[in-house]
């Protein structure tokens, strides 16, 4: 317990920097996932060409290469002085660029599962584009979103540890801070995983409370 | 063409949808063209930091590393597949006393980060006395990791396939250790091997964690040669040849499962089997959920 209880302070601000990374990477894949979904069913050729693109490529790539691009590649490249705010801008982004294609992708598979039928019944009945969005298509989409979505957000978590190699301070690099003062990193690190099952185990039971709550009857 | 979001779009629709055409190319343009620039202004095109790839001996020491981020992932793949049959069989047995550990096990590998297990076997396990190479902390973190995500789409595939395939299985006698050899986990492969060859692109993607506990993988070298100020800190010319082969790989492997399911939603023998399942579970939710490292199973990330 001595590895917990000396070290608060430093547990507190290393948690605390995995949650900035979670909900500001999340944040930002969930704008950037939705716009990229959005893309790629819509009615523009040219926009689901490059949304296309953009997921096969991103995804495609290792999530440790889009840190390295951003940490490394990008400040030269912008001219970005690298405060630790300016790290932590660029983690979230490549957290968010990365996750924004799973975002991206569970979106248009929600939408996927609306059958075609549904549309065209509210299309007879008179109703505008509007109201099949907001009565029809988009609230069954949503609800069949939310599983999928929580695994996407769940594996968001698990990466904010990469952070870690990059100089950004999260659960992930509370190890180096610790091995500095010769405290056992192998009880660090099983403290970690403990934490992460804890924490994982949370964004299940919300899946599931949720997934319970909002599941539609087909 | 019809879908669930619009109609067949009529003259104003069509106007519509050219202007939104037009102005998602002027955006994209826009951003692409501000990198384009960064790039000439900051001399990313100029030969001083291109030099550097003009040795062979560079390109020699590229291909090492490259090689030594497929051996990591030849090896994780194999075991993890290994891992993963054996996770799964123990998690389907009848016996509650294997049944619910092995379940355990699977949960909470599949909930640790993988680079906190490699950070566990690099740098936790010397303090118990057991020295560790990085290499093999990568692959054997990989093969808990991918092992456990393949044991949960294993398990998956047979649990979707119909009942009577493995009633037939035991009307024609054949022990339990028959049906699950010759009848359920030859349709549950078939049927998954889309899932499978994603999750295979998940611990290739994953190798390049190596990088971070000093396995010297590709995106390693990568940042040996950005920094060498001899050529001029080539770190940004070092990412984009590096993104590339990166990119190119699991774009290869990405497109053989693609292929392959294709193929087997072609294919009659499959769509017998299990057509519901086929439908319903193969969706590209399944993939994404299976890929990111949970729902019924990264990034995989994740990883």
């Amino acid at each position: 317990m001595g590895v917990i209880t000396d070290y608060l302070p430093l547990w507190g601000e290393t948690l605390l920097g995995t949650i900035v990374l979670f909900f500001g990477g999340g944040a930002l894949a969930l704008v950037l996932g939705t716009l990229v979904g959005a893309m790629r069913v819509s009615p523009v050729p040219i926009a689901r060409g490059i949304g296309i693109l953009y997921v096969n490529t991103i995804r495609n790539t290792p999530l440790t290469l889009v840190f390295f691009a951003f940490a490394f590649a990008l400040p030269p490249l912008l001219g970005l002085r690298l405060t630790s705010g300016v790290s932590l801008t660029l983690a979230i982004s490549a957290l968010g660029i990365y996750t924004a294609t799973y975002v991206a992708e569970t979106i248009r598979s929600g939408i996927n599962t609306v059958p075609v039928g549904q549309a065209e019944a509210a299309r007879a009945l008179g109703l505008t584009f509007g109201q099949v969005m907001t009565l029809v298509v988009l609230p069954q989409a949503f609800r069949s979103v939310i599983p999928p979505m929580m695994s996407v957000f769940i594996a968001l978590l698990k990466n904010t540890t990469v952070a870690a190699g990059f100089s950004v301070v999260n659960l992930g690099s509370i190890r180096a801070n610790m091995s500095e003062d010769g405290e056992n990193q192998f009880i660090v690190l099983l403290w970690v995983m403990a934490i992460f099952v804890a924490l994982v185990l949370l964004l299940s039971w919300a899946q599931r409370a949720l997934e319970n709550r909002w599941k539609v009857a087909r | 063409m019809s879908s669930v979001l619009y109609d067949v779009p009529g003259p104003r629709a069509i106007a519509r949808n050219r202007i939104l055409g037009v102005v998602t190319i002027v955006v994209v343009a826009a951003i692409a063209g501000f990198f384009v620039w960064r790039l000439w202004e900051t001399g990313q095109f100029s030969a001083e930091k291109w030099y550097a790839f003009t040795f062979t001996n560079v390109w020699l020491q590229v291909g090492a590393a490259l090689l030594r981020t497929l051996q990591a992932f030849a090896v994780a793949a194999v075991g993890a597949l290994a891992l993963g049959f054996i996770l799964a069989i123990g998690r389907m047995s009848v016996h509650a006393w294997v049944r619910v550990p092995v379940g355990a096990v699977v949960e909470l590998l599949r909930a640790v980060p993988v680079l906190i297990f490699m950070f566990l076997l690099y740098y936790g396990l010397p303090v118990l006395g057991v020295k560790m190479e990085p290499y093999w902390a990568v692959v054997i973190a990989l093969i808990a990791y991918n092992g456990s995500v393949l044991a949960e789409v294993f398990r998956a595939g047979v649990e979707a396939l119909p009942r009577g395939q493995s009633e037939a299985g035991y009307a024609i006698g054949l022990r339990k250790s028959g049906v699950m050899r010759l009848i359920l986990l030859p349709q549950a492969i078939r049927a998954m091997l889309p899932v499978i060859i994603a999750q295979l692109v998940v611990t290739l993607k994953d190798t390049a964690l190596g990088y971070i506990i000093t396995y010297q993988e590709l995106l390693f070298y990568a940042r040996y040669i950005g920094s060498q100020s001899t050529y001029g800190s080539p770190i940004v010319p070092a990412t984009i040849v590096v993104g590339i082969i990166y990119i190119a790989l699991c774009l290869l492997l990405s497109l053989v499962a693609v292929r392959v399911e294709k193929r087997l939603r072609r294919s009659a023998k499959i769509a017998t089997a299990a057509p519901e399942a086929l439908d319903q579970e193969m969706t590209a939710t399944r993939v994404i959920a299976v890929q990111s490292g949970l729902d019924g199973a990264a990034g995989h990330d994740g990883r």
